[in-house]
């Protein structure tokens, strides 16, 4: 039987399995629910575990190890002319009879023995199988027999069952975790080949960016310059400008939704604002490429100004507008959670509705408003598409907001676009870019839960 | 005197009869004077028609059953009532003989004048002289910080709590126990000086040993105040009030000499409040 037939086969036996402990609970508990330790429900699920979970096991562990152990075994029978090949070579022969196997190559195209090998190995992969069918079933039925027998208005179902749940609970909470341990440990382990390459020093503090790798080492420009600093200040400069757009705007919007919107405009305003987050970037992208940028440029031109197509302002802009709603949103809801009872106290005090904004409603929420900031921040500095499209790929060390720049995230993508070596300087740069941008952002988001910390218990 | 004795036994239905108000609601001098007043929350009536008026340097108790609308009158006579959508209120309140609903007052100018403590402590999320100067500072009352602090000084003395945080004025005031927070919310409010503080149920939050320590006070600032008070305690009422008030559904019941109320109650509703309560 297939695996995955024999999976599903599996599950219907777990299914019967519950059944059948529900009903014997019920049978042993007389009709009387009351006697039993647990719900019926309970003993249902522990037969069900019991039968499911071991079987589950011996299965998936089947499957991860034998082709290991089948191959092994078919090498060892091959001739030895092919069995004392060096390894590299030796791995060849195991991709011919991998290609055999998948019916890629007809057996006349090659050596007999390594057809007979491939057949040989068809066959052992059919036993196994078998084998595997008969074991998982036989362990099914075991397991689900003695789960049966146990079951007894004093079996304590509903613990087991729920130190399952929690084992199940841990395990994919565990998983999380060491997921992004592997992805932030590959990162470091990359961008330190890449210092090896290229000294940190180099990375951290010059001032030119021009990843170009020669493919012959006698080419022009056969080592790249990997200065950091003009992406670095690319970046920061359309997160400013991104900022100066997105920070008045969305805490002026949230003033007015929460302090003077009635209730109706509210509930219609609110819902559109959070929409901007929604748009797909690339959208905004091309509204920053074809409709800013180029306006922008007319604008300039008729100052007096040279505004080139593609600028640092237009991508600033355009990301401002899509960030308003991190930041209009947080401080919303900041603000609407400070209680009546302060309101009322300023009031009460002959507080206006200005002083009272200001005075105590923008203090109390103050957590709420840097934690919208620096998401909107970390959300800007992140951005990759708008940058692409409206402020171009240059990386010009320059703070002039009418230039075109280029950010971190935008030379992640070029440098791994394109067929790469996976060894060079330039593709392990983007390990380090991305490990800068990680360290961060990383670095915002602790800003960010001290600040919502160190204020939080200042009112209940 | 027969008639006083069948009245005790059937308590009159307010929704049909027309309530008047037992007792003199009249004073010689009064600070404040509401007549016919009437609060709605939307098509809903919440007070009835109240007239009462409130003197100069006395403490007034209001007390009632929950509900019957005694936190609304209070709100009425500081125009917090302005701030609650839907709300809408009716009739003649005079302050000092000025209409305070007149189109020429201004709500803010009036809450300086009639400060207000709430229920539950809230103080500012500041520090405890930001919490006491805020009012000055918005009122422009001290003209440097040397001003600034003495009125901070003093309120806090007023408000008894002066010695317990002289040395800590630059903590937050969240910091501070329930009943040293509410004494520090009444400096708050008598450091705008106002005329009148109005204070609703503000020990209700509190333990026994910090609601003494706020009755010694109402007491002592009787002589600078007037106070109108919202209590659910009737000990309280006797306790600190020369005057009290029961309301009933919305209607002002009975009002009187505290004394007078509590020993000799005059309508079948407040007798059986203030027996129900104490007996
Ligand atoms: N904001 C409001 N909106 C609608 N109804 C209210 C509001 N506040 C109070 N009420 C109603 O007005 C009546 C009087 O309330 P309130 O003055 O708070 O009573 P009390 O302070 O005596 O307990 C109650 O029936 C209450 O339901
Ligand atoms: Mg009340």
């Amino acid at each position: 039987m297939q695996p995955h037939t024999l999976f599903w086969m599996l599950l219907g036996l777990a299914a019967y399995g519950y059944y059948l402990g529900r009903k014997r609970a019920l049978t042993v508990s007389g009709g009387e629910i009351r006697r039993l330790h647990s719900l019926p429900d309970y003993y249902g699920y522990y037969v069900a575990l019991w039968c499911a979970l071991p079987a589950l096991a011996i299965l998936s562990l089947w499957l991860l190890l034998d082709d290991k152990i089948i191959l092994r075994w078919v090498l060892a029978e091959l001739p030895p002319a092919y069995r004392n090949l060096p390894p590299d070579r030796l791995s060849l022969t195991v991709n011919v009879i991998a290609n055999l196997l998948a019916g890629e190559r007809q057996a006349n195209t090659v050596d007999p023995a390594l057809a007979e090998a491939a057949e040989h190995y068809r066959h052992l992969k059919q036993l196994g199988y078998h084998a595997l069918t008969v074991l998982v079933f036989a362990c099914a039925t075991a397991a689900l027999t003695w789960a049966h027998r146990r079951i007894s208005p004093t079996l304590r179902a509903r613990n087991r069952v729920e130190t399952v749940v929690r084992i199940a609970l841990v395990a994919s909470s565990v998983l999380a975790i060491l997921t992004t341990i592997g992805i932030v440990l590959s990162v470091l382990f990359e961008a330190l080949r890449f210092f090896e390459m290229v000294s940190p020093l180099e990375f951290f503090f010059g001032l030119h960016w021009s990843p170009q790798i020669a493919i012959r080492a006698d080419q022009v420009g056969a080592s790249g310059s990997f200065g950091f600093i003009p992406l670095l200040t690319g970046t920061l400069l359309i997160t400013a400008i991104a900022m100066a757009v997105a920070a008045p705007l969305g805490l002026l919007s949230a003033i007015y939704l929460s302090e003077f919107a009635k209730r109706r405009t509210r509930a219609i305003v609110k819902p559109i604002l959070e929409v901007l987050a929604g748009v797909p970037t690339v959208v905004y992208g091309f509204f920053a490429a074809l409709v800013v940028a180029p306006w922008l440029r007319d604008l300039g031109a008729r100052l007096g100004l040279s505004i080139s197509s593609e600028s640092a302002l237009a991508a600033g802009l355009v990301m401002g507008i899509m960030i308003i709603p991190f930041v209009s949103s947080l401080t919303d809801d900041a603000l609407t959670a400070v209680p009546r009872s302060l309101r009322e106290g300023a009031y009460g005090l002959g507080a206006t509705q200005a002083e009272t904004i200001t005075g105590v409603l923008l203090p109390a929420a103050l957590p709420g408003i840097v934690s919208g900031l620096l998401l909107a921040v970390s959300r800007a500095i992140g951005e990759t598409m708008i940058v692409v499209m409206a402020a171009g790929m240059a990386a010009k060390l320059t703070l002039n907001p009418l230039e075109s720049v280029t950010t971190i995230t935008v030379q992640i993508v070029a440098l791994l676009v394109g067929d790469q070596e996976f060894d060079s300087p330039k593709t392990l740069a983007a390990f380090a870019l991305g490990l800068t941008l990680f360290v961060v952002t990383l670095a915002l988001n602790l800003v960010a839960l001290h600040v919502i910390r160190k204020y939080r218990e200042q009112y209940e | 005197m027969n008639t006083v004795i069948t009245e005790r036994h059937t308590t009159p239905d307010l929704e049909t009869d027309d309530h008047r108000t037992v007792g003199d609601y009249t004073l010689a001098e009064p600070r404040f004077t509401c007549r016919h007043v009437n609060v709605f929350y939307g098509d809903k009536q919440a007070l009835f028609d109240i007239n009462l008026d409130i003197g100069q340097r006395e403490v007034i108790a209001l007390i009632g059953p929950s509900g019957c609308g005694k936190s609304t009158f209070l709100r009425c006579l500081n125009r917090m009532n302005d701030i609650i959508e839907g709300c809408r209120v009716e009739g003649d309140i005079r302050l000092d003989d000025q209409d305070i609903y007149a189109k020429e007052m201004d709500p803010v100018l009036l809450r300086a004048r009639v400060g207000m403590v709430f229920q539950k402590p809230n103080p500012f999320p500041k520090s405890i002289y930001d919490n006491v100067a805020y009012g000055p500072r918005i009122h422009g009352l001290a003209a440097n910080r040397t001003e600034l602090d003495e009125i901070v000084e003093t309120s806090l003395k007023r408000a008894g709590l002066w010695k317990e945080v002289k040395d800590r004025l630059d903590h937050p005031a969240t910091g501070l126990s329930g009943g040293q927070q509410q004494r520090l919310c009444i400096a708050r409010t008598i450091a705008v000086n106002p005329e009148v503080v109005l204070m609703d149920e503000p020990c209700s939050a509190l333990d026994p040993i910090a609601t003494a320590t706020i009755e010694q006070l109402i007491d002592e600032l009787r002589s600078r105040y007037t106070i109108v008070i919202v209590t659910h305690s009737m000990q309280q009422a006797a306790r600190v009030s020369q005057r009290t008030a029961y309301f009933h559904m919305g209607r002002l019941i009975e009002v009187g000499e505290t004394t007078e109320i509590f020993t000799n109650p005059r309508h079948p509703l407040t007798e059986d409040y203030i027996t129900g309560r104490f007996g």
